[in-house]
């Protein structure tokens, strides 16, 4: 089997190569947090097979943090061909790596990335003479641009097919300063600046980016940005995905009908599995499927690590790090999406902090219902409810830092840890290829957890709304049972019986409660209001949106992440907590002021 | 001239001479090549005055000024 592994500093382009390598052919681990899962693939190339793995970025063999330790396990284990990656514009550093690398002893050969970049900054580099040093084969590549790629493949078959011995240096364990040292001294004899270096791209864009005034303002309006453009631009898909599922919940009706199906089996198949089903993707696809590829770009570009720079002092003063703005951001889009992604935290002390707060920030899933109350009770446009949605946001993220700060007062107590982050220059996104990988693993994986989830969900719900005890649905029996405890949160029962049914999927909350008030249908305005909403209601509604126990996805995610059942329990209850206790606070003060 | 490196002032440069810092972190910034009598540039502070912007071999590195107070450069006067 010809396998090769891709290992390389983050940043330094393996994903673009592995892209490069193998096209559509891979798949990527079911969460695709950049650099946290493993990437394989494959490729063709005269008649052969050649199996790719792209391993997480990682600056060091001898690594600290669990996210790096997959490439020191993986090389430990596997016998692949090693392409050890470095970055032109970042030789020295990158030799750091590539020296440990080629002490392992393995078939190895060194591909020098970026080259287009280094070219533009000036920098020459001798590579016959970097291949003399290293003692392997150098090759230099701009993957961006496919430059090199073929004379990559090309090299790997003669080393597989055997034109040529497999290049390879005796294992030799050093001291970590010494591979610094020579890092240097190589670096030193084949890199060479011209005169005349152009101020580049990156420091231009960082004296606007990172500016004191000017930085929290991009920052500011990229976020609104990106919150208008998912919220507006998922409109038309979810109205359009909707009308298709009708038409082909209709052609399933009359199929049901042609087959002579008793009423409660197509009524628990169609109205109850399938409609939920429907309901759930046209409703959570869209914004997904606008939000991650924005994400995407943003961190392809080289953006993120700016805001976790911008954002680290408050996250330090509440006991936590800077990444966990990373990892509220992709809360954003899927609270279970940003749950994984906070291993990318180093200090388990604080990865625990971020983990038990990222429900405290609204996923997709909330959007609709949040928009919805919004425009019910406080009317609004497309930008004003945006703009709502964004003070709502605000109010996250200030419970979140409250909530860290609790949490590392109590029960994660201990000392900030210590906390170096790179900058890497800003790179121009790949935009095709980050569109289509998204728009894949997005999709498929959606429209995956929609039918585990949301079809027992929409079952149990068909079932109690159609099993009645006298004359009313346990549906609206249970409702009422509740009604007590909802009216004290200042919602009512129907909504709180909403809130646990619509446990395993934050998206079926808002079809659940309008199920309940009326069984027969309507628009969503009529029956609030035939109902008696009053917008006091909406916002204690909204609140415990924004602060209630996390999606059973996400809490099977904490739990897979953390290994414990305290930390998972403590992640539902936290935000209920919360959730709870500003609906009781809001209920009094309406109750004082009349 | 001995300071600390979180003393350093934007634009300034200086050469390490010594890390007190612990294990953990020592190793952390081994891997980008920070080590005694290496060039840092300070290249600017974030807004609040923590992290800070320095430049390590060509890469830009983010610290804490509680971690890089540990760090001792060796100013040109």
């Amino acid at each position: 089997m010809r396998k090769l592994c891709l290992v390389g500093n983050p940043n330094v382009g393996k994903s673009t190569l592995f892209n490069a390598l193998t096209g559509l052919r891979q798949h990527t681990g079911n969460w695709p947090g950049k650099t946290v899962e493993v990437a394989r693939g494959e490729y063709s190339y005269k008649g052969r097979d050649y199996f790719v793995t792209d391993l997480p970025g990682t600056y060091s063999l001898s690594s600290l943090s669990p996210e790096e330790a997959v490439t020191e396990e993986y090389l430990r284990g596997e016998e692949d061909f090693i392409l050890a990656l470095c970055d032109a514009t970042c030789l020295e550093r990158s030799l750091i790596l590539v020296l440990q690398l080629l002490a392992l002893g393995k078939p190895t050969i060194v591909c020098v990335n970026l080259m287009d970049e280094a070219q533009k900054e000036g920098l020459d580099i001798d590579l016959a003479r970097l291949e003399k040093c290293l003692k392997v084969p150098v090759l230099p590549l701009s993957a961006g641009k496919k430059e090199g790629v073929e004379e990559l493949r090309e090299l790997l078959r003669q080393y597989f097919d055997g034109f040529l011995p497999v290049p390879s240096r005796p294992s030799l364990q050093d001291a970590a300063e010494s591979y610094v040292q020579k890092a240097q001294d190589i670096a030193a004899t084949c890199l060479s600046e011209q005169k005349g270096k152009k101020p580049n791209l990156t420091e231009k864009l960082d004296a606007v980016l990172l500016h004191p005034v000017w930085g929290y303002g991009v920052l500011f309006v990229l976020l609104l940005g990106v919150f208008w453009l998912t919220v507006q631009g998922a409109n038309y898909p979810s109205q359009g995905l909707q009308w298709c599922f009708d038409r082909l919940g209709g052609l399933l009706w009359r199929g049901a009908e042609g087959l002579s199906l008793p009423t409660w089996l197509s009524g628990a198949l169609l109205e109850g599995i399938y409609a939920t089903v429907a309901r759930v993707v046209s409703v959570m696809l869209p914004p997904m499927a606008i939000f991650f590829p924005l994400f995407t770009l943003l961190e392809d570009f080289g953006y993120l690590p700016r805001v976790a720079f911008l954002t680290d002092h408050a996250f330090a003063s509440a006991g936590a790090c800077g990444k966990q703005s990373l990892t509220m951001c992709m809360g954003l889009g899927c609270n279970a999406v940003g749950v994984t992604g906070c291993r990318i935290i180093h200090s388990p002390r604080e990865r625990l902090i971020a983990l038990l707060t990222n429900a405290f920030v609204p996923c997709n899933g909330r959007f609709p219902a949040l928009l919805l109350l919004i425009t019910f009770s406080f009317g609004g446009n497309g930008l004003r409810g945006a703009f709502c949605l964004l003070l709502c946001l605000l109010l996250c993220v200030a419970m979140t830092l409250l909530t860290s700060r609790l949490l590392s007062k109590t029960v994660l107590r201990g000392e900030a840890s210590s906390f170096v982050l790179e900058l890497p220059p800003y790179r121009r996104p790949r935009v095709g290829q980050v569109l289509l990988r998204s728009m894949l693993d997005r999709t498929l994986f959606v429209l995956g957890r929609a039918a585990a989830v949301a079809a027992p969900a929409g079952l149990l719900i068909w079932c109690l709304a159609n099993l009645h005890l006298g004359n009313e649905s346990l549906l609206g029996w249970t409702a009422d049972f509740l009604e007590p405890v909802g009216s004290l949160l200042g919602m009512n029962g129907a909504l709180l019986l909403a809130f646990l049914l619509g446990s395993p999927a934050n998206e079926l909350v808002l079809p659940i409660f309008l199920l309940i008030l009326s069984p027969q249908g309507g628009s969503a305005g009529e029956i609030m209001s035939q109902n008696g909403w009053t917008w006091q209601m909406s916002l204690c509604a909204i609140v415990f949106f924004l602060f209630h126990w996390p999606c059973t996805t996400t809490l099977l995610t904490v739990k897979k992440e953390t290994g414990s059942f305290k930390w998972t329990a403590l992640a539902a209850l936290l935000p209920t907590a919360f959730g709870a206790l500003l609906c009781l606070l809001l209920t009094a003060i309406f109750r004082i002021l009349g | 001239m001995e300071m600390c490196l979180n003393c350093l002032k934007e634009g300034q440069q200086g050469r390490i001479t010594r890390l007190t810092v612990d294990t953990g972190l020592h190793r952390r910034l081994l891997d980008f090549g920070l080590t005694a009598g290496t060039a840092v540039l300070c290249l600017r502070k974030s807004p609040s005055g923590d992290p800070v912007l320095y430049r390590i071999r060509g890469t830009m590195l983010a610290l804490r000024n509680k971690d890089s107070g540990a760090v001792f450069v060796e100013v040109a006067p």
